[in-house]
């Protein structure tokens, strides 16, 4: 029996993403961040804590996260995560978890931390991998109803396998969500661990309260603003910023009839008129339906949609942190005497709207020794690898930080006692990998970053030009507090008086006027007395 | 005495002005260089212009020098009172001292107090002799002079080989006796020695002073009181070349970073004897000359723009080293023979009134 062609390639199409998706997963743990027990702990962290920031915002919550590692044997933790968010209904459970690339943030364009699908369930297939128990999920809408949860992941399926599933009648109402697995992984202290990628989450999310309570440590992160960031817009992809892949992927999902319909109704900025000037472009009959369309027929229409001119994406779907929330997030973990910080207008690389921020905290009990340290965030989450890769870092270290008040040797990261954040919110964050820890370099976005740099450092250079100012000013007032008792001492032998009144009527003069203390010039000034 | 207490009290009471109106106190200082230095053709003095600069207490660049002048200033305050004297060595260490509370010196060298002492004079119109400082002791003199210094009374045709030392302050000494027809200032030690030997002066009823090089202050005031309280001639006899014209310049006009005290030092009629460049031919020094080095050649250029060298047979004398590149020593005398100074070259420039203005 012979099937339709069309049909056979979608079915076929979908047996393959199928086996794909878990073999996909277990030979390349490493892109998806899972390559070293090291950092598979720090994904599973980042991955639980960016769905509960997630939810929090959606639902207007101000975020309550605590966040559990403990020991369980060798290279064993047990992660808890924690939150105060909507939670999830007792049916969705099992989809959302336990299995991947499922989610709502597939085609639709909005700011988020996560836009895979492999997040949580990466975790909890990770955890299964390595030690082979299920994950608990507890979880309640606030309707006295709690689910329990215990999930595996069918990998030859991708479906949920509920190895548990029961109500807790407690009478307990609360909403929010608790994950909880084991995992194999290896907990350190240092640079790349998870206090450190904690403490970034929170001052990319101040209005957070966070508590940490680690193998050795436990530690409380209050949030320091009381306000969410406005809740960034969804959008329909734009034209110019669809790849072939998402544009075929799209072409199948559509609920459209026609090219045409599809057209204008699953991308932003495409009118009637624009249809069908891609439509011909592509010579492509506009009333054909989406999913009939031939391989070699999307291609047309992908190349077309490229060519043919049309406006800018709209950029209300953005949700910078702005000046205030920056500032907010960096006084709450830095102890430095000077803050600035900056929000570039929007900007749009190859069709997706992105925008840059950039924010320095400066001197107090920031060491002097060393290179400035740099947070790199996108969509507020704080990127912890591949660091020399990043647009971020390339573009502090193209930046002229001597002109700022910093010491730098070359094209390299400044020297100084400064902290320095870069954000850059994004539709669709061009990371360079699938583990998503660096910024491809755009040269629109390494141009952004820049002028954000730029601006905190003319502002840092205010800043530290009036502390210089300063410093001399005090520099001058020693040399005079020096002189003075000396000066009073010949005035009163030259004039048999006595040296105290004079000394202290000169010590009334520096007080009055600092304007004396200013340099009038190095050299003795000459006049005619004539 | 008095006068110099007075003049230093007040500066500081100037000073005190300033602090009592909550000014930022100033010292004017006349400035001592070519610039502020003019050359008066009537009184042929060098003398200081009106320009001055000001020192001020609160400026950073000017607060340190401002403090050593008044340290300086009342340490002469003191040396008036005590009635006592002091060399300038002696003072920088009686001033220097580390600063309360830090790593600083009031001065770290002589270098610093000297030109401060130099900023008083001009300021307080004083010499430093007056101040109560000795200067450099340097200068010897022999002749048929009797005088009185400190109640002693001193023969100087009775010191032997050795002359009397001439000290830095001669304001205190009274000239008795004065058997002399003109001064003979020589630059230089050996050719003193010879004239000395040859009992030069007493066969010329002469003076002989040798200023050991660059003539110092009391050398300087002490020609210039024999000459003036007797009115004897002054000839002044160096090498030939720039520094010896110079030298010469320094004790008739005053010299540029001494020239506020002019007037107290320089002898206006002072004429010179030799050697000058011409010389060389008419005495036939010509195999005894030596090369003149750049510095001297570099000196006398600068020289030919003097307004106290304008006077054409100086510009001959500098123009002719300058072209021949050529300079004499007062020794090239004896290279004709030994006596040869004594009893040639001075009697016959002295007789054939042979002189440079």
């Amino acid at each position: 029996m012979i099937e339709k062609p069309g049909k056979t390639a979608e079915d076929l199409a979908r047996e393959q993403k199928q086996v794909a998706v878990s073999e996909f997963f277990e030979k390349n743990r490493h892109l998806l961040g899972y390559d070293n027990p090291t950092r598979a702990l720090l994904t599973v962290v980042k991955e639980l804590v960016d769905n509960s920031l997630d939810a929090c915002e959606e639902s207007r919550i101000l975020p309550r996260i605590w966040i559990e590692i403990k020991s369980n044997g060798p290279d064993r933790f047990r992660v808890m995560t924690k939150d105060n968010g909507p939670g999830m209904t007792d049916k969705q459970i099992p989809l959302a978890l336990g299995k991947l690339l499922y989610g709502s943030k597939f085609f639709k364009l909005r700011q988020s931390r996560g836009t895979q699908g492999i997040g949580a369930s990466g975790a909890i297939l990770y955890s299964q991998l390595t030690t082979g128990k299920p994950t608990t999920i507890i979880s309640s809408t606030g309707k006295g109803k709690t689910s329990y949860y215990e999930l595996m992941i069918d990998v030859k399926k991708n479906e949920p396998e509920i190895i548990s599933h029961q109500f807790i009648e407690d009478g307990k109402v609360w909403h929010g969500m608790k994950v909880e697995m084991e995992i194999e992984g290896r907990y350190i202290e240092s640079r790349k661990s998870v206090p450190e990628y904690i403490k970034q989450v929170a001052i990319a999310n101040p209005y957070a309260n966070i508590t940490f309570d680690g193998p050795s440590e436990k530690l409380e992160f209050p949030r320091s603003a009381n306000e969410l960031p406005p809740l960034p817009k969804e959008i329909k992809p734009h034209p110019h910023g669809v790849e072939l892949g998402i544009l075929r992927r799209m072409l199948k999902a559509t609920k459209y009839r026609t090219v045409t319909s599809f057209l204008t109704n699953d991308f932003s900025r495409i009118g009637g008129g624009t249809a069908k000037e891609i439509c011909e472009l592509a010579g492509i009959d506009p009333k054909v339906s989406p999913q009939r369309l031939e391989i070699g027929d999307s291609e047309k229409l992908f190349k077309a949609m490229q060519k043919v001119k049309m406006i800018r994406p709209p950029t209300d779907c953005l949700s910078p942190l702005k000046e205030n929330l920056l500032v907010k997030g960096l006084k709450k973990e830095f102890n430095a005497e000077f803050y600035a910080a900056v929000t570039r207008p929007p900007e749009v690389y190859r069709g997706n709207p992105f925008q840059v921020e950039a924010a320095i905290a400066y001197g107090g009990e920031l060491p002097e020794e060393g290179t400035v340290k740099i947070m790199r965030l996108t969509n507020r989450v704080p990127l912890m690898y591949q660091e020399g890769d990043c647009a971020i870092t390339k573009s502090i270290a193209t930046t002229d930080w001597r002109r700022y008040g910093l010491s730098q040797s070359g094209r390299s990261i400044p020297v100084g006692p400064a902290v320095i954040v870069v954000h850059l919110a994004s539709v669709w964050v061009p990371y360079i990998s699938e583990s998503k820890q660096a910024i491809a370099s755009y040269p629109v976005i390494i141009k952004e970053i820049k002028l954000a740099l730029q601006e905190i450092g003319r502002r840092l250079q205010r800043h530290v030009g009036g502390k210089r100012r300063a410093e001399m000013q005090r520099k001058r007032k020693e040399i005079f507090d020096r002189y003075l008792p000396e000066v009073a001492n010949a005035v009163a032998k030259l004039t048999g008086r006595k040296s105290e009144p004079i000394l202290n009527k000169l010590k009334g003069i520096i007080k009055k006027s600092v304007k004396v203390l200013v340099d009038e010039g190095s050299k003795e000034k000459t006049e005619n007395t004539g | 005495m008095k006068e110099v207490k007075k003049k230093l009290k007040t500066l500081g009471e100037d000073v005190l002005k300033d602090i009592n109106q909550k000014k930022n106190p100033d010292i004017d200082i006349p400035i001592r260089s070519l610039s502020n230095v003019i050359y008066d053709e009537k009184t042929k003095q060098l003398s200081l212009g009106n320009k001055v600069s000001k020192r001020y207490l609160f400026n950073v660049a000017h607060a340190k020098r401002f403090m050593q002048t008044l340290l300086v200033a009342s340490l002469c305050k003191e040396l008036q009172d005590e009635k006592i004297h002091t060399s300038l060595r002696d003072l920088f260490y009686a001033l220097k001292r580390t600063l309360p509370n830090s790593e600083e010196n009031t001065f770290d060298e002589q270098k610093e107090s000297d030109p401060i002492i130099v900023d008083l004079e001009v300021m307080l119109d004083v010499l430093r002799e007056q101040l109560h400082l000795n200067a450099d002791v340097r200068g010897r003199v022999v002749g048929n002079v009797v005088i009185k210094d400190r109640g002693d009374l001193i023969n100087w045709s009775k010191l032997g080989s050795g002359g009397w030392a001439i000290p830095s302050n001669v304001e205190e000494i009274t000239l008795k006796k004065v058997n002399a027809k003109y001064i003979l200032v020589i630059e230089k030690n050996a050719a003193f020695e010879r004239l000395h030997e040859d009992k030069f002066w007493q066969k010329q009823k002469c003076i002989l002073v040798t200023t050991q090089g660059q003539a110092a202050r009391g050398p300087r005031r002490l020609i210039q009181r024999l000459s003036t309280e007797y009115k004897l001639p002054v000839y002044v006899f160096t090498d030939a070349d720039s520094y010896g014209w110079y030298i010469y310049s320094v004790l008739k006009y005053g010299s540029i970073s001494l020239a506020h005290i002019s007037e107290r030092l320089g002898c206006p009629t002072a004429k010179f004897i030799g050697l000058t460049i011409s010389d060389i031919d008419e005495f036939k020094l010509e195999g005894f000359t030596i090369k003149a080095r750049d510095v001297d050649i570099k000196r006398a250029r600068e020289m030919l723009k003097y307004d106290w060298f304008k006077h054409p047979a100086w510009q001959k004398e500098l123009k002719l080293m300058i072209q021949r590149k050529v300079k004499a020593e007062l020794e090239a005398l004896s290279g004709r023979s030994l006596k040869f100074m004594t009893e040639v070259y001075l009697p016959t420039k002295i007789k054939k009134k042979e002189f440079l203005p």
